[in-house]
């Protein structure tokens, strides 16, 4: 019952970060002009945040020093700029990363 | 029947957007289906979670929090701060998501980060339903995600190759949807904004606990943005669409 508990608030937890913004300002209603601006600029923020987020755990001064994510987002970014194909440039990285860490480092 | 046509169109498009999200979120799935049933749960509880939660790094913490003793104030307390983040997708979607019908409440349950990151940049093609594809893409995560915990929680850790570093399709996908949205705008401070503070927050505070900073960081760098000088706050608030 307990775990129960737990989990649906854990559920209630990140329901309210969700549902919170389109309760704030309903559809109805106009949104005001700050937070339209912030709508606006906010993702291109986000998604700074979100590649900082996954590389957070990343060990810069213990071996492997971050030499492997390095290269791998090298080899996103050059495959990215090259062809332009989303599905080519995520599996590229990820193929090179995952190679990388089981037979190199 | 009209509209039950549509739909499919709408899966058909939405699926290729959400194929790097297969394979994360079914090895990440996968992950959190095997620590659960290495931490003595069946299969139903990563199940039911999925389901329910549907918030990766949060399900991962509750691990922990499960097998610790009951601290209720605790859960709820972690699952608003790990989550704040979310706070800004649905900012960023009031727009996109006006007059969903019903499928809004949905939408608006399943806005993680990488539903946002795909409904927001996403090039919805042509005679497609905007609320039908956003659908798609969201329900198609979140079955990849309930289905990676739940046979993660079935079959423990049998599985027979090596999986390590798979979890970097995440880290990749958010490069690339970086990159695009550079690509498309005008103006780059805000995409820098973002990278350089989470940075200077990651190194300030630790791992685990820079994003709040880096959130308020975030909010103060582009408000500052928008109003250069005080005295201009009102001139611009009378020229209205501006900041659109």
């Amino acid at each position: 019952m307990q775990l129960l508990i737990t989990i649906a608030l854990l559920a209630l937890g990140i329901m309210i970060t969700r549902f919170a913004p389109f309760l704030l300002f309903p559809a109805g209603k106009p949104t005001p002009k700050y937070i339209r601006y912030l709508g606006n600029v906010l993702p291109s923020a986000m998604f700074g945040l979100l590649v900082v987020y996954c590389l957070k755990n990343v060990s810069l001064f213990a071996p492997s020093y971050g030499i492997p994510e390095l290269i791998a987002l090298a080899v996103v970014v050059a495959l990215h700029l090259w062809r332009r194909q989303m599905l080519l440039s995520i599996a590229g990285g990820t193929v090179c990363y995952m190679l990388l860490v089981q037979l190199v480092f | 029947m009209k509209q039950t046509n549509k739909w499919l169109p709408a899966f058909k498009a939405a699926f290729p957007a959400t194929i790097p999200i297969l394979a994360g979120f079914g090895f990440l799935g996968l992950t959190f289906g095997i620590l659960m049933s290495a931490a003595g749960f069946s299969f139903w509880y990563p199940l039911l979670m999925s389901l329910l939660i549907f918030g990766g790094s949060i399900q991962f913490v509750a691990v922990g929090l499960l097998t610790a003793a009951f601290a209720p104030a605790q859960a709820l307390a972690l699952a608003l701060m790990i989550n704040a983040r979310h706070l800004f997708y649905g900012i960023s979607m009031l727009d996109r998501y006006k007059g969903m019908g019903l499928k809004k409440f949905y939408l608006i349950f399943g806005l993680c980060d990488e539903t946002f990151s795909i409904n927001y940049t996403a090039k919805i093609p042509e005679g497609i339903d905007h609320g039908k594809f956003y659908f798609a893409v969201t329900l198609l995560n979140q079955i990849y995600w309930v289905a990676g915990s739940t046979v993660g929680g079935i079959f423990g850790g049998l599985i027979p190759f090596s999986t390590e570093g798979i979890d970097f399709v995440m880290t990749a996908m958010f490069v690339v949807i970086f990159m695009e949205q550079w690509k498309k705008e005008k103006n780059h401070i805000p995409s820098l904004l973002g990278l350089v503070l989470s940075l200077i927050c990651l190194l300030i505070f630790s791992a685990d606990s820079f994003i709040i900073p880096a959130m308020i960081a975030i909010l103060l760098g582009l408000t500052l943005l928008r109003k250069p000088l005080p005295k201009e706050e009102k001139a611009e608030e009378e020229k209205g669409g501006e900041a659109k």
